[in-house]
């Protein structure tokens, strides 16, 4: 041992620096190979949660009991919501189901089919719905609803053929329909003619299926009075934990007129399923990329044991036995591997990640980010460095194996 | 102190069974200075590798000490390589990452000497050999004749029984030959054991004994005085 340490650290210190750097430089990408593509992945998904949070359920998000058409006094509700401690905005949504249409002035054929799809209409207040969304910047035309904008709509992009270019029977879309554009809209026989203020696109399905418009334009349509809204979602201090805020709506007597929960549980299932998959590929992906970088691991210590062949015969002739050499390549192995793995981490840590925070992935739906756990990065590299240390051991073992004569005379 | 007996060396070469020692049988005694010595392709070498234990023989023995070095496992032979033996490889064979010193060093950290004793013996086996202003030298920054004396200096520093030279002077100027010759020398008035192949007649003439081979056998083993 003593020997493989003296021989390691001076091979290690005295091999030529350029080469000990590329060698530490392949390790590194090994080890960002086994994260990069896992961490994608998941980043993919963490993405798209983050947006559905963000975008669209809030923090916590109350919505309607099965079987009732509306939250039961609903204005306690909001203030129970804007009272509590951490609560940053509350925005509070009527939704009714709807169609919209458009194109009908230049229908001339009243026996063809309407051009006319079902919608999901949010009824809200511009600027509570934009604290608790930000929606206001997912707007890809026209200007968002300003508290006097009654006959005004925003369309969501699923809608439109333009963002949306499929037209099966389930999924209509509308074409021709942009700012400017006269809809009509129909809530239970309510029929009213609205202008098209601007379109909304983001990476949620339900927040790009829908058509936005005051609170009080679709109170008006619905004939309610009594103030009872669909959802109340809110937004929490960026520090609070939404359990807890569920925890206190749900004591409040709230969880008995509403459905009551945080964002990662209204996450949909597809997401949630999706998550799981996608936790599988990353495994998977993660284990073929633990398979490359052991073989990457064998061919830089091969070649390196391969070019000392001699030296390793010299030392077998001069007496030095297998388990000191091959220590002294285990321990070369583990040291570039180590270094490469801790540059790996930093290039993570300090550049990848933060890049892709700052510059997601435009992946169809979600922005895409960079997910590197503390543990899962940590047993990543644990796992890359005992492969390193095995695919280190192999190929000392194979030239020290070799006819000691052999190795001394290159033959 | 080396008995050869009944050594039998072939080995292939394409389809050919290349007979490189035939039933060669000698004796050295302890302190006795030997040069083999003969043409190239006279199985010089071949049985130098036999007698030091860095290759089996097809056939025979070798015995050390009363060691049948033939017979022993792979790692028996390192252990005794390490305790008894001494190296001069005809291209020096130093490790390039490493000084003068600790290429000296290295077999007496093998044998359990203390870093700090290794240092001050590996450092007098250079002294002795004239480079004691070299220790911290690494071989590219050595001519071939100091490297060759590091060389000699690994194989003495751990008091080896017996040193073997295969070439010691192949690489080296006539000048810088005889330096290497004139320590070989010093070593066997000490009373060191010493087995020296080389194809120069001149110089196996400093020993006091030759034995010579031609295709695979001896042809003469004479004492020069």
């Amino acid at each position: 041992m003593r020997v493989g340490f003296f021989l390691a650290v001076r091979q290690l210190g005295r091999t030529n620096k350029g080469t000990t750097a590329l060698i530490i430089f392949v390790m590194a990408l090994t080890f960002l190979n086994l994260v990069f593509i896992g961490g994608i992945l998941v980043g993919l998904i963490e993405g798209s949660t983050t947006t559905y949070r963000q975008l669209y359920s809030g923090d916590v998000i109350m919505s309607v009991l099965d079987k009732k058409p509306y939250i039961e006094d609903s204005p306690a509700a909001i203030a129970v919501a804007e009272s509590l401690p951490w609560t940053r905005a509350v925005s509070a949504r009527y939704v009714a189901g709807g169609l919209l249409e458009a194109n009908y002035k230049d229908r001339t054929n009243y026996t063809d089919p309407p051009d006319q799809t079902n919608v999901l209409v949010e009824g809200m207040n511009p600027e509570d719905e934009n604290s608790v969304t930000g929606i206001k910047n997912h707007l890809v035309e026209g200007s968002y609803l300003e508290p006097g904008d009654i006959d005004s709509v925003l369309v969501g992009s699923t809608k439109l053929y333009q963002y949306s270019p499929i037209d099966t029977p389930g999924l209509k879309t509308l074409k021709n329909v942009t700012v400017g554009t006269k809809v009509r809209i129909d809530i239970d026989g309510n029929v009213r003619e609205f202008t098209v203020k601007g379109i909304v696109k983001s990476k949620v399905q339900e927040m790009d299926s829908r058509v936005y418009m005051l609170d009080t334009s679709v109170r008006d349509m619905l004939g309610r009075t009594d103030n009872g809204v669909n959802e109340i979602v809110m937004r929490l201090d960026s520090q609070s934990d939404a359990d807890l805020a569920k925890q206190a709506l749900m004591v409040s007597g709230i969880g008995d007129r509403a459905k009551i929960q945080t964002w990662q549980d209204a996450q949909p299932k597809a997401i949630k399923d999706i998550e799981g998959t996608f936790a599988m590929l990353g495994n998977i992906v993660g284990s073929i990329g633990l398979v490359v970088a052991a073989i990457t691991t064998f061919i830089v210590i091969y070649i390196n044991a391969i070019t000392r062949r001699k030296f390793i015969g010299i030392l077998r002739g001069i007496g030095v036995d297998a388990i000191a050499i091959e220590f002294s390549y285990v321990l070369q192995a583990l040291v570039y591997s180590v270094m490469g793995t801790a540059f790996g981490i930093l290039i993570l840590v300090y550049i990848l990640e933060p890049y892709f925070a700052a510059h997601p992935i435009d992946f169809p739906f979600s922005d895409g980010i960079l997910v590197a756990t503390f543990s899962g990065t940590l047993i990543r590299a644990a796992l890359l460095v005992l492969a390193s240390v095995v695919a280190g051991y192999i190929p000392a073992r194979i030239v020290n194996n070799q006819n000691v004569l052999d190795a001394i005379l290159g033959r | 102190m080396i008995t050869v007996e009944h050594l039998h060396k072939e080995y292939q070469s394409g389809d050919a069974k290349v007979v490189a020692l035939h039933d060669v049988g000698f004796s050295i005694e302890q302190g006795e200075f030997v040069a083999i010595t003969g043409k190239s392709g006279s199985g010089k070498s071949t049985l130098l590798y036999q007698m030091s234990a860095l290759d089996y023989p097809t056939s025979g023995s070798v015995v050390i000490d009363k060691t049948d070095v033939t017979r022993l496992s792979k790692n028996a032979r390192a252990e005794f390589r390490l305790d008894k033996l001494g190296f001069v490889f005809q291209e020096y064979a130093l490790l390039p990452e490493l000084t003068a010193l600790e290429n000296v060093m290295i077999p007496l950290l093998m044998r359990g000497v203390s870093l700090g004793e290794a240092k001050d013996r590996a450092a007098g086996a250079l002294r002795r050999v004239s480079l004691g202003d070299r220790l911290g030298n690494r071989p590219s920054q050595l001519s071939g004749g100091q490297q060759q004396r590091v060389a000699i200096a690994r194989a003495v520093a751990h008091d080896p029984t017996i040193i073997f030279a295969d070439e010691p002077t192949a690489n080296l100027d006539s000048e810088t030959s005889k330096t290497v010759l004139d320590i070989f020398l010093d070593l066997h008035q000490n009373g060191q054991t010493l087995v020296m192949v080389t194809h120069e007649p001149e110089y196996a003439a400093l020993a006091e004994r030759i034995i010579q081979l031609s295709d695979g056998e001896i042809v003469s083993d004479k004492k020069t005085r």
